[in-house]
């Protein structure tokens, strides 16, 4: 192992002002960072373990009835959270369908946004990747593109953002609170990766050293409580990243759409956020065309980046079909397969 | 060293024989509390730590290592390169007979694959040895990769798998195809597999002289003892291996391979105990795997759906330097009656690591092409897929004509059918939708897999004290041999397995033979019974001959062992005590000893498998293609069942495995460079619990007079076969699309469905 050096600061100012340092590292469960650093891809000189910093694990209800989320809150912490889970519960149904039950006990909210790509090209060392090795070329151009970005993408960088959490923080307005050299800022979530053009290594708009100590989801997004899923495409039934998933949420009073939200994931570098689509939607009925309509406006811009093009026609149906199970009603109870679609339909035996 | 060994932990409440009985592992307690000790839990003192450092790129020459910066690093104690690499008794580019492949030790700067060993460092620590590996900075003269059929050089094999014919012929095949009604003809394409044994290979080698004590994970101990000796010009005998519990073998490590025997080499050049333990990543390229293939079925039906002809071609990948292709055509040999039948197989050269056996080598691949040829077939024909079996059963083998020594497979087909509900069955496709919408599919198909036998010994101590110590090398995969071998020498002794100590996991035990080819129950439990009965007929003779004995001159009627006592074979009444016996005898014990081999007459005069049928229901999303296998019934008959609760495990094992071949595994490689892009657990999907939801595996009684006294057969590799095409079967049944490609993804689905 390259020997580095561990620090674990006792306060949020320490704690910035060793990650500002180059080289340095946030080390949260480090269920992504410690694997990426087995491996030979990430090589960082300091880590510093923000396990130990005081008041980050928290779930606080703020008056105005929006939530603040700490960024240490474990990913099953949240995801089963009574009052969140009936809040957000496209977010909590998201959470849930990510990794495996061990991991999102141990992840924290933070470390999954802020969690690295899986293009495999990314994480081998001798694979020439612009987004490790700026400039070194993208081996996923011409390589095993199969699960490679549809929107969004660039000459220089085909990577997806694996995260299923971001994907229903995107759709929900959430912000993150960060704390930098600078001071505290917010960033809106849908803000915070960034789409590769020619500087895929600038994969956030945090700037060096900035720490996410919170995120926000508005009291605005409870409206969406009744009627939102989040659907997600694997390989396996479980413990598999998406292939494409997709969240929907819809606000209906007396049959007609009065508020959308849409957003892909596993189709770009960041949760894709789609905002046409959503627009399409106000003021029409609930009817299978408008969610059609929707889908392809969701996708009008998707192109096949590699051995892709099928990933379109998925995220689209699984738009169409995200919408159709919103409209249906948030489950009573968590679908013991989440984001299945082996659990979509009320009343399945999930046994089965 | 302290070495834990198991023992039984709990007394079984038994009815009538031990062999039958549905015991829990003798092991279990060890495993669950963690004090079971694999290879890598020894730590004798002053051991150092090797890391092997592996090439990326898949063909060429390494140009340099940066030795010095490795060597630098504190707690770096030595590199092994080509340079300093000292020599081996054996030249490693040359086989080991019977089944060893060559090896890449360092012996020369080539590249051969990825993954290949090209350095390794030995270190006071594992850090230290890993950032040594991460310091020698290769660099390379890279050839282009060899990756796929468009590149590779396709060959003629002079054998296929482990030494078996490549080409086998019955009958005409062109004639038998120009008299069929229908011909079906289809190409189907398997992807390479690593077996991802939960233990990765991992060793702790440590030297006395030119004795050396190798604690690893290992399926062939004798074998293996007898390899490593000729490697290191040493008598077989100094050669010790100790793999009491292995956490997963499936064929790889059942042959010797480079990063292991370096491990060794390290040890005695050090003067230390090394340990080595390859990471998951390393597990792909130098210690096997199951090869891609190319398979082509051509299949001539007459007008009442009968087979005219069978054809099977298997183009199967092989490295650049040594030849295990997958014997997938020859499935087509033992199976369906045709008058013509041809197996076929070519080879294809790529710049990867050697093949190897992988849990039903060949069976698995060739039974998943054929199992969906024949549903393709059956199809054609307009016939219920097992009606259309059913109208090709085989009596005799097809080829030779042997009569099976046993089959029960029209029981197998007919119980798994009814379990499953087949009847209700609707010939078309996409007609079955359940309560929620999801298209619903049904597939089923036969498995079949040999019974080898390998030669065995075992030794059987009866004493006084009404217990006995039995001793064989055997080898517990996990698979439960620890108790089904106990249970096996119990009643070959009339002795409750509860007072039978088993001693295996070790070399220095009599050769338990190869834990592999299904056959290693078989195979030790054979010599097992054939100790115990030494010992018996030991004990009979001193009973028979004194005639203060209830059973003096009992000798022509014979007598029976039972319960810790002999007694007349026509009177229960009369008889004693073992412990009787021996005290007036004036002994304390006595030893039987005994070798298993397979008689060369029967097995020369009757054919011997194990078979199945299994039925398979998938659902899939109508629009989005996610499949799902929601009910999975195999029905097995292998002759004598020992266990039936490990047995079950181990279909079940196959079943799940069937599943992962079907629709979740495949090693992904860059197609220019050959470099894995999923070799970890993350990204190499095998199922988990939510991809199977259901199974059931009935044991169908079959007593089988001829594959050994015991009546055993193997069950550790069948549940694969027939799996798979059962699978694949549903899948086109729910969906009217034809897949041939594993395993299947959902886009394959897409084509044929349309959102609603
Ligand atoms: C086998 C496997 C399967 C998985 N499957 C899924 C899946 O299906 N869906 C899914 O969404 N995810 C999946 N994940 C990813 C998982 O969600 C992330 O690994 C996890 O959320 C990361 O959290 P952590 O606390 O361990 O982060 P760490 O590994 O500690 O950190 C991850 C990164 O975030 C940075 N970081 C951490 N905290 C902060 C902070 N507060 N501010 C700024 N930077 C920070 C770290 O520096 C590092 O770069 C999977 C992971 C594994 C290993
Ligand atoms: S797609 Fe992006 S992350 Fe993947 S290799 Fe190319 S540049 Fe690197």
């Amino acid at each position: 192992m390259t020997p580095f050096d561990y620090i674990r600061p006792a306060t949020l100012p320490e704690a910035v002002r060793a990650g500002s340092a180059p080289g340095s590292a946030y080390l949260a469960a480090g269920t992504n960072l410690l694997d990426l650093m087995k491996g030979g891809t990430l090589r960082p000189e300091r880590i510093i373990d923000i396990t130990r910093l005081p008041g980050l694990d928290r779930i606080d209800w703020l008056h105005d009835g929006s939530v603040r989320i700490g960024a240490l809150v474990r990913n099953s912490d949240l995801a089963y959270d009574d009052r969140f889970a009936r809040t957000f519960p496209a977010v909590a149904e998201a959470l849930l369908s990510g990794a495996s039950a061990q991991l999102r006990n141990a992840a924290t909210v933070g470390g999954n946004l802020m969690q690295r790509t899986r293009c495999a090209y990314f994480h081998d060392p001798a694979s020439a990747c612009n987004r490790r090795s700026p400039g070194s070329g993208c081996d996923a151009r011409e390589g095993e593109n199969r699960l490679h970005a549809v929107l969004g993408w660039s000459e220089h960088c085909i990577a997806t953002h694996p995260s299923d959490f971001c994907v229903a923080l995107t759709a929900l307005d959430a912000v993150a609170e960060t704390e930098g050299e600078h001071g505290t800022r917010e960033i809106a979530v849908d803000a915070l990766h960034a789409l590769p053009g020619a500087t895929p290594e600038q994969e956030t708009a945090l700037a060096p050293g900035e720490l996410i100590v919170a995120l926000r989801i508005p009291a605005e997004a409870a409206r969406f409580a009744p009627r939102s899923r989040y659907l997600k495409l694997r390989e396996r039934t479980s413990y598999a990243f998406a292939i494409v998933s997709a969240v929907a949420a819809l606000d209906v009073q007396a049959d007609t759409i009065r508020g959308a939200r849409i957003a892909l994931g596993g189709v770009a570098a960041k949760p894709w956020r789609a905002r046409e689509a959503e627009a399409s939607l106000i003021g029409a009925a609930a009817t299978a065309e408008a969610f059609a309509r929707a889908s392809e406006l969701a996708l009008a811009e998707a192109r096949p980046s590699g051995d892709n093009a099928f990933k379109i026609e998925l995220a689209r149906r699984i738009v169409a079909r995200a919408l159709a199970l919103a409209r249906g009603g948030t489950p009573e109870i968590m679908p013991a397969l989440p984001a299945s679609p082996f659990s979509t339909v009320p009343g399945a035996d999930h046994a089965a | 060293m302290q070495h834990e060994t198991a023992s039984p932990t709990a007394r079984h409440h038994r009815h009538g024989s031990n062999a039958g009985q549905p015991l829990t592992r003798r092991d279990g307690l060890l495993k669950v509390t963690g004090r079971a000790t694999y290879a890598a839990d020894n730590h004798p003192d002053g051991t150092l730590y090797a890391v092997v450092a592996t090439s990326s790129i898949a063909r060429g020459r390494v140009r340099s290592l940066n030795v010095e910066a490795a060597k630098a690093h504190p707690g770096v104690v030595e590199v092994l390169t080509p340079a300093n690499r000292p020599p081996l008794a054996h030249d490693p580019d040359e086989k080991m007979p019977p089944f060893g492949f060559r090896v890449e030790v360092l012996q020369d700067d080539t590249v051969r694959y990825v993954n290949q060993p090209i350095a390794m460092v030995i270190a006071q620590s594992l850090e230290a040895a890993t950032e040594g590996a991460a310091l020698l900075d290769p660099r390379y003269e890279t050839e282009p990769a060899r990756t796929g059929p468009s590149n590779g050089t396709r060959f003629d094999p002079q054998a296929i798998g482990v030494g078996a014919p490549a080409r086998t012929a019955h009958g005409d095949i062109e004639a038998g195809l120009a008299v069929a009604a229908r011909v079906t003809e289809a190409e189907y394409v398997t992807p390479s597999q690593y077996h991802n044994a939960m233990e990765p290979h991992a060793i702790v080698a440590q030297w006395d002289g030119d004795r050396v004590t190798i604690d690893m994970p290992n399926q062939a101990l004798a074998l293996s003892c007898a390899s490593y000796a000729a490697y290191f010009g040493i008598p077989a005998e100094n050669v010790v291996i100790r793999s009491p519990f292995l956490g997963g073998g499936f064929g790889s490590k059942a042959i010797l391979n480079g990063p292991q025997i370096l491990a060794i080499l390290a040890a005695r050049m050090l003067g230390h105990p090394v340990k080595l333990a390859l990471t998951r990543a390393q597990m792909y390229g130098p210690v096997g795997h199951r090869g891609r293939t190319w398979q082509k079925l051509r299949l001539g039906t007459d007008a009442q759906g009968r087979l005219t002809a069978l054809h099977h071609h298997a183009l199967g990948a092989t490295s650049s330097f040594d030849e295990f292709i997958e014997p997938a055509a020859n499935a087509s040999l033992p199976l369906y009656a045709s008058p013509a039948i041809l197996a076929e197989h070519e080879g294809l050269r790529l710049d990867i690591g050697t093949p190897g056996p992988m849990r039903a080598p060949g069976e698995a691949s060739g039974s998943a092409a054929l199992e969906v040829a024949m549903d393709e077939a059956a199809e054609a024909c307009g016939m219920d897929p097992l009606d259309f079996r059913l109208a090709n059963y085989a009596e005799t083998e097809p080829v030779t004509g042997k009569p099976f020594s046993s089959k029960a497979l029209r029981e197998c087909y007919v119980e798994g059918a009814k379990r499953f509900g087949w009847s209700e069955r609707p010939l078309a496709p996409r007609t079955m939708r359940d309560e929620n919408g999801f298209l619903v599919g049904w597939g089923m198909g036969t498995a079949v897999f040999p019974c080898p036998h390998f030669p065995a010994e075992a030794r059987a101590t009866l004493r006084a004290d009404d217990t006995a110590l039995v001793e064989t090398g055997g080898v517990d995969m996990g698979q439960g041999a620890w108790t089904a071998l106990a249970q096996i020498a119990a009643e070959a002794l009339g002795l409750d397995p509860d007072q039978v100590e088993l001693r295996s996991g070790e070399s220095t035990l009599p050769d338990g033979g190869i834990a592999g080819g299904s056959a290693h129950t078989a195979s030790a439990g054979m010599a097992l019974h054939n100790a115990g009965g030494n010992a018996i007929a030991q004990l009979a003779e001193l009973a028979t001959a004194d005639p203060e004995s209830p059973l003096f001159g009992a000798g022509n009627i014979g007598v029976v062992a039972q319960a810790g006592r002999l007694h007349r074979r026509d009177d229960e009444q009369r008889g004693e005590t073992y412990a009787a016996i021996l005290a007036r005898a004036g002994r304390t014990e006595v030893v039987g000893t005994a070798k298993s081999t397979r008689d060369p007459a029967v097995a020369s005069t009757h054919a011997m498998y194990s078979h199945g049928a299994v039925f398979a229901e998938v659902k899939i999303d109508p629009d989005l293609g996610q499949i799902r296998t929601t009910r999975l019934v195999g029905a097995f008959a292998a002759g004598r069942i020992i266990n039936p609760r490990l047995v079950r495990s181990q279909y079940f094992g196959g079943m799940i495995w069937g599943i992962s071949f079907a629709l979740h595994e495949e090693a992904i490689t860059d197609r220019r460079t050959g470099r894995f892009l999923n070799a970890d657990l993350a990204e190499y999907h095998v199922p988990v619990n939510a991809d199977v939801p259901a199974l059931d595996a009935l044991l169908i009684p079959e007593d089988d007079p001829h594959v050994n006294a015991i009546g055993v057969k193997g069950v550790g590799e069948i549940g694969i076969t027939g799996t798979v095409g059962a699978i694949a079967n549903a899948v086109w049944h729910a969906t009217g699309t034809r897949v041939r490609r594993f395993p299947i993804r959902m886009e394959d689905l897409l084509a044929g469905s349309s959102a609603e």
